[in-house]
């Protein structure tokens, strides 16, 4: 006896969740003394009305793509992976590595090496906590916790001690070499009569990302790793009974959730700034736990909701700019879009079951 | 390192210390409650922000306090919603009050004031001034401890004294009332507390307001008495380093005044990485000071000094069984 | 006495959890100073019946009556109040705290810890001396024995004044001998004028202790009589609402080569506990060895060991090759990969994916199998038409497998389980408890197919805390007690008393007062384990 079809898990209660937490930030606009609805207007016209603003939105949308399918991941093995700032740093300072002390011919090659690169720095630094939690029974959320300090830290220090270019103020790496620059979406698709995405960040990356998509698709719905995952997710005990080793499973579904995080380097720090600078991530780790819970765990989900969440970006940019509502907005939407669609998820959840309760019986 | 630096060190270690332990008592009550809470951090924040914009505004600092405990009480009120009513996971609540702080500070900061996300200076009663306890001019002269009352002991605000005074009123509360008892049994076992006719929410939603109450100190500190003012992202993960150092305690009061100290003590170091320096002979880098409190806390939790073991029904939404 | 008003009337008691209908208009009078049992089999909705007592559930019709007085109970606190106690199946003791400290707990006097702990303490010496419920009020719960454990849910009704006690199937952890010492407590408690409501699935307890007996059936009060006025018979007939048959019709075995051999097995669990403490015998094709025991007795553990889920020292040989017991090569699939096949004790936490639709539960732990592999991804297709097939087998309903497994009953979800692993046609069979929480109907269908799995050649290695399922399904039985097999026996030259015995850890005939004799070696053998407990 099912409770409630499950299209309406999937789709309606992300949709309400969502719907409330745009009722309460529209509320939070109302108190300091702006109009909601010309914000949004304001959020539309910058984000998604013209090219550039597609532009913007997609290369958020990426960084979102890749730290919330690897919380995703590491959720399907039960495992909450809030350390996806921390991975996606070192994510950066692999790509950096490759991009400055590899001569690459031609960015596809660069761009291959890059990828590798991020990923094995960001597995790395998943692999610590990852094998406390296998091991050593250490709660992965508080490790990974930590390491995002630490992480912070090192990449300071490698920063500002080892890659800053001598003379340089600014904490950041040398610029990297033009062969591994790679083309954005204006290279790819702008002509001279239609000159779209101009100026914007959106590059190649974007494609990699939706490879990515595919690619925990069909490692979670129809691999064996994919199978074992989530049957340790759902139930160790059980696992175990089948011969899965949970030890296993925690290490490797944290290594592919960190290489997943890292990864987001490509596009920062070789795709954008084309340097390695101090605060790359922006948050972007922590933007992750919010599209892999609005996402409902699934790539498609959250592909949907690593858009949304870039539109959020580019046009609280906007709203900074031509209001006087502050960037910090968009982190409140955030953290109710968290609030809701993670954590009062019952709250929708239970009022909904019930109303299909209701419709089954008259139904029957 | 000479006695004058030494004691210069520990009284910035006191200062330093201070809020974390205030935050490492509150994470206390919580997770004893069996409600983890890693929500310590955006409570400090957004109590860190009302107590100072409200003692900027009302010019006094008591009604500025009063107010940031408020309002990192409504955070509470929401971690309790979250967890304990619609028994929600703990863990996101608390990464999304943080979010909520972080960004609704900024928001209402430059709402307010218009200064970037950050309040004016406070200065006069908006502020706590520091304490020269009794005596301490006078036994100022007293070789050795003279200098350690006056440099180390005395001259804090008295959210410090009050700090140190709430690690043994937790414990007394904890082990040696009939409150204490219960919070700490709803924390290891809820059924047994629901079947000897307690309520459990009742206990939980208490023990998530007492957590709020200190947080709320600790953000008060911060920023009216640390600092005369809030900056934005001021708590700059000390809501963190306090959950690392109950850990670090085992969840133990006396232990918690040790760890926070602890960290505080490195924390003011990383202030003066020279004194290192001078004293072992080796640059030893910031960062790796900034880093070590969450590095000693991974080496804790991975049990290779002692095995912290929380709360046994922390985390987990307690749920009757059929 | 007809003057009395009863302790305790429930009138027209319903109650639903959805579709399930788990209470229906139930009624019963129990009179003070009187045991009252309530039989009924696994999911017959006594717990819920006690629960709306205990204030954990509201009833959705129906009045309370306590002493003839109408009472609201929507909570415990409510409850106490009226003077009811409940000890549940599972105990609700804060593990690391003491016995007064969890005597107290909810029931302290003023804010002040220390006068409730001093007053309890006196409070519970006497009420050791007057119902011979001796504990160490300063032992924390985690070092007490699961008998002391209980004496402490007693012993926190009684400091709550209850007047009415309801016991929640008290016996299933308890050993024979702890289990008198229980039914001795409860008669002291009788002879006190205290109430008493003993909830049991075992007919032997009713017969043995209760004044009265209501028999429940799928959430219905099937009949209220006199114990006096009734046999084990009539009852067991009330209960499942047809003839029992406990022989299962099998012909008798014809054991071949040995298929497992098993020499000095030992299991230490992540406590540090000695669970198994060195157990040999050997199992032949075509033969169903049973092991009986207490539940908590090594058993388990036994299991864990051969289906590859914990790991121990010592011998294991299977077709004569030995297998590892520790390190990589002891984990479940090397287990199959060895023939051994294994239906787990728990199916809900460890043989089903509970979140799983069927089909991808029917190749659980065959997963690994190059059938079901094509390149990196998986053949999702033939595992769909796999589960169809094993499903008209077995005849599981709704035969829907893209059904979630938690949506199946208990004996649905035991033959999706079952079909998994016997059609893997194993050379040894492990069963844990195959039909706890199984309804009648699919009962008899799982113990044929075992026999006909032995029919076939198999070896089956069968745990069951069901005395009665031992008894029909074995063709050798060992007895298990603290981690040691006790003994073997012929099923055809054994019965249920001298079983009970060795279950016990008694070995051979006690003449007399045979149960003062076990109390005196139960004793013996908790002082040393509490000296163990203190070296450690």
């Amino acid at each position: 006896m099912e409770r409630m079809p499950a299209w309406a898990d999937v789709v309606l209660i992300p949709l309400i969740s969502l719907l409330l937490a745009a009722i309460l930030s529209a509320l939070v606009i109302l108190a300091i003394g702006e109009n909601p609805v010309e914000a949004f207007n304001l959020m539309v016209e910058g984000a998604l009305m013209r090219s550039a603003g597609w532009g913007y939105t997609l290369y958020y949308a990426t960084n979102f793509i890749f730290t919330g399918l690897a919380v995703a991941v590491a959720f399907h093995a039960r495992m909450f992976n809030i350390g996806g700032e921390g991975q996606a740093m070192l994510g950066g300072l692999g790509v950096a590595l490759v991009s400055l002390y590899i001569p690459w011919p031609h960015w596809s090659l660069a761009l291959l090496g890059s990828c590798v690169g991020a990923a094995l720095f960001g597995a790395a630094w998943a692999f610590i906590p990852a094998y406390l939690q296998a091991k050593r029974g250490s709660h992965i959320v508080i490790t990974t916790i930590m390491f995002n300090f630490i992480a912070a830290a090192l990449l300071n220090y490698v920063l500002v001690s080892l890659l800053k270019p001598v003379g340089a103020m600014d904490p950041a790496s040398a610029n990297f070499p033009a062969a591994t620059h790679l083309p954005t979406f204006q290279d790819m698709f702008a002509t001279a009569e239609n000159p779209l995405f101009r100026g914007a960040p959106a590059n190649v990356t974007f494609f990699i990302a939706l490879a990515a998509c595919l690619f925990v698709w069909l490692l979670i719905w129809r691999t064996r790793l994919g199978y074992e995952i989530r049957a340790q997710g759902f139930s160790e005990s059980a696992a175990k009974y089948a011969g899965i080793s949970p030890a296993r499973i925690i290490i490797i579904a944290m290594l592919i959730s960190g290489a997943l995080a890292g990864m987001m380097g490509v596009n920062t720090a070789q795709g954008e700034a084309e340097r390695l600078v101090l605060n790359s991530t922006e948050g972007a780790g922590f933007i992750g736990i919010a599209v892999a819970l609005m996402g409902r765990n699934h790539p498609l989900g959250v592909l949907l909701a690593a858009i949304l969440f870039g539109f959020l970006y580019q046009g609280g940019a906007e709203l900074a700019l031509w209001t006087n509502i502050p960037r910090e907005l968009i982190v409140v939407i955030q953290a109710l879009v968290i609030l809701f669609t993670g954590a009062l998820d019952n709250m929708v959840r239970m009022p909904l079951e019930r109303i299909f309760m209701a419709l089954n019986r008259k139904g029957a | 390192m000479d006695f004058a630096t030494l004691l210069q060190v520990l009284d910035s270690t006191i200062r330093l210390g201070t809020p974390l332990l205030f935050a490492c008592l509150a994470g206390l009550f919580s997770e004893r409650a069996g409600i983890f809470d890693i929500g310590l951090e955006g409570k400090m924040l957004m109590s860190a922000f009302f107590s100072a914009a409200i003692a900027f505004t009302t010019g006094s600092v008591w009604i500025g306090l009063l107010a940031g405990i408020a309002s990192s009480m409504v955070l509470s009120a929401i971690h309790g919603l979250a967890s304990i009513t619609f028994r929600g996971n703990q863990l996101i609540s608390g990464v999304a009050i943080n979010f909520l702080a972080a960004g609704m500070t900024v928001l209402i900061a430059q709402d307010w004031f218009s200064q970037g996300g950050r309040t004016p200076s406070l200065v006069g009663n908006a502020r706590f001034e520091p304490v020269t306890l009794p005596g301490a001019e006078a036994l100022r002269d007293v070789p050795l401890l003279g200098p350690i009352y006056y440099e180390v002991i005395s001259g804090h605000t008295i959210l410090v004294y009050l700090a140190f005074l709430c690690v043994p009123a937790t414990w007394w509360v904890l082990f040696r009332t009939r409150f204490g008892l219960r919070l700490r049994a709803v924390g290891e076992n809820p059924a047994a507390v629901d079947t000897a006719g307690v309520s459990v929410v009742g206990l939980r939603y208490a023990a998530v307001a007492i957590c709020g109450l200190l947080c709320g100190f600790a953000g008060a500190y911060l920023s009216t008495a640390l600092q005369a003012g809030f900056v934005k992202d001021m708590s700059a993960g000390r809501g963190y380093i306090a959950l690392a150092a109950l850990i670090f305690a085992k969840w133990r009061p006396w232990y918690a005044l040790f760890s926070t100290m602890l960290f505080g003590f490195l924390q003011a170091l990383a202030l003066r990485p020279d004194l290192i320096e001078r004293a072992i002979g080796v640059k030893v880098q910031v960062q790796l000071l900034d880093a070590m409190p969450y590095i000693l806390t991974v080496v804790i939790l991975a049990g290779f000094v002692g095995k912290a073991i929380p709360p046994r029904a922390g985390g987990q939404p307690y749920v009757k069984e059929r | 006495m007809t003057e009395q008003a009863p302790a305790i009337e429930l009138k027209g008691i319903s109650k639903a959890f959805g579709p399930v209908q788990a209470n229906k208009d139930i009624s019963i009078r129990v009179m003070p100073g009187t045991i009252h049992g309530i039989i009924g089999e696994n999911g017959a909705g006594k717990s819920t019946l006690m629960s709306i007592l205990y204030g954990f559930y509201k009833a959705d019709r129906g009045e309370i009556f306590i002493s003839g007085r109408k009472t609201e109970i929507p909570d415990s606190q409510a409850a106490i109040a009226a003077g009811i106690g409940m000890v549940f199946q599972h105990f609700k003791l804060v593990e690391n705290f003491t016995v007064v400290e969890n005597v107290i707990l909810g029931a302290e006097d003023g804010a002040m810890l220390r006068p409730s702990i001093s007053k309890a303490r006196k409070s519970l010496k006497s009420l050791a001396e007057e119902y011979e419920l001796n504990v160490d009020p300063d032992a924390l719960i985690e070092h007490l024995s699961v008998g002391h454990q209980q004496r402490v849910e007693i012993l926190k009704a009684l400091y709550r004044q209850a007047d009415i006690l309801i016991l929640d199937e008290p016996t299933g952890v308890l050993t024979p001998a702890e289990a008198d010492h229980l039914f001795r407590i409860l008669d002291n408690l009788r002879a006190e004028g205290k109430t008493i409501i003993l909830i049991t699935h075992k007919l032997r307890e009713i017969m043995e202790i209760t004044d009265t007996v209501s028999v429940m059936r799928r959430g219905e009060m099937t009949a209220t009589v006199k114990t006096a006025e009734t046999s084990p018979e009539e009852l067991a007939e009330l209960m499942v609402g047809r003839k029992v048959l406990l022989r299962v019709d099998k012909k008798p075995a014809t054991p071949g080569d040995v298929v497992l051999s098993v020499d000095d097995l030992k299991v230490t669990d992540d406590k540090g506990v000695h669970r198994v403490k060195g157990v040999s015998f050997e199992i032949r094709k075509g033969e169903i060895l049973g092991i009986a025991g207490v539940a908590g007795n090594g058993q388990s553990e036994l299991m864990e060991v051969l289906g590859g889920i914990a790991q121990g020292t010592g011998t294991i040989t299977m077709n004569g090759r030995t297998i590892a017991l520790a390190g990589r090569d002891s984990d479940g699939q090397a287990r199959r990969r060895a023939g051994i096949a294994h239906v787990p004790e728990d199916r809900q936490r460890e043989g089903l994916i509970m979140d799983y639709g069927a089909w991808e539960n029917v190749v659980f732990g065959y997963h690994l199998d190059p059938k079901w592999q094509s390149g990196f991804l998986m053949r999702n297709t033939a595992i769909v038409e796999e589960a169809q097939g094993k499903m008209e087998r077995f005849d599981v309903r709704p035969p829907n497998p893209k059904l979630a497994a938690k949506n199946f009953s208990g004996g649905n979800q035991q033959k999706i389980v079952l079909a998994r692993e016997i059609e893997q046609n194993p050379d040894l069979l492990l069963v844990g408890q195959p039909t706890r929480g199984v309804d009648i109907g699919a009962i008899e269908f799982i113990h044929q197919e075992i026999i006909r799995l032995r029919d076939q050649g198999a070896a089956v290695l069968l745990v069951s805390v069901e005395l009665d399922e031992i008894m029909a399904l074995s063709d050798r039985i060992a007895v298990m007690f603290d981690g040691r097999i006790m003994g073997f026996r012929d099923p055809a030259e054994t019965n249920e008393r001298e079983l009970g015995l060795l279950m016990a850890g008694i070995e051979g005939e006690v003449d007399g007062d045979e149960w003062q004799a076990i109390d005196r070696q139960l004793e013996r053998k908790e002082a040393e384990e509490a000296r163990e407990a203190g070296d450690a």
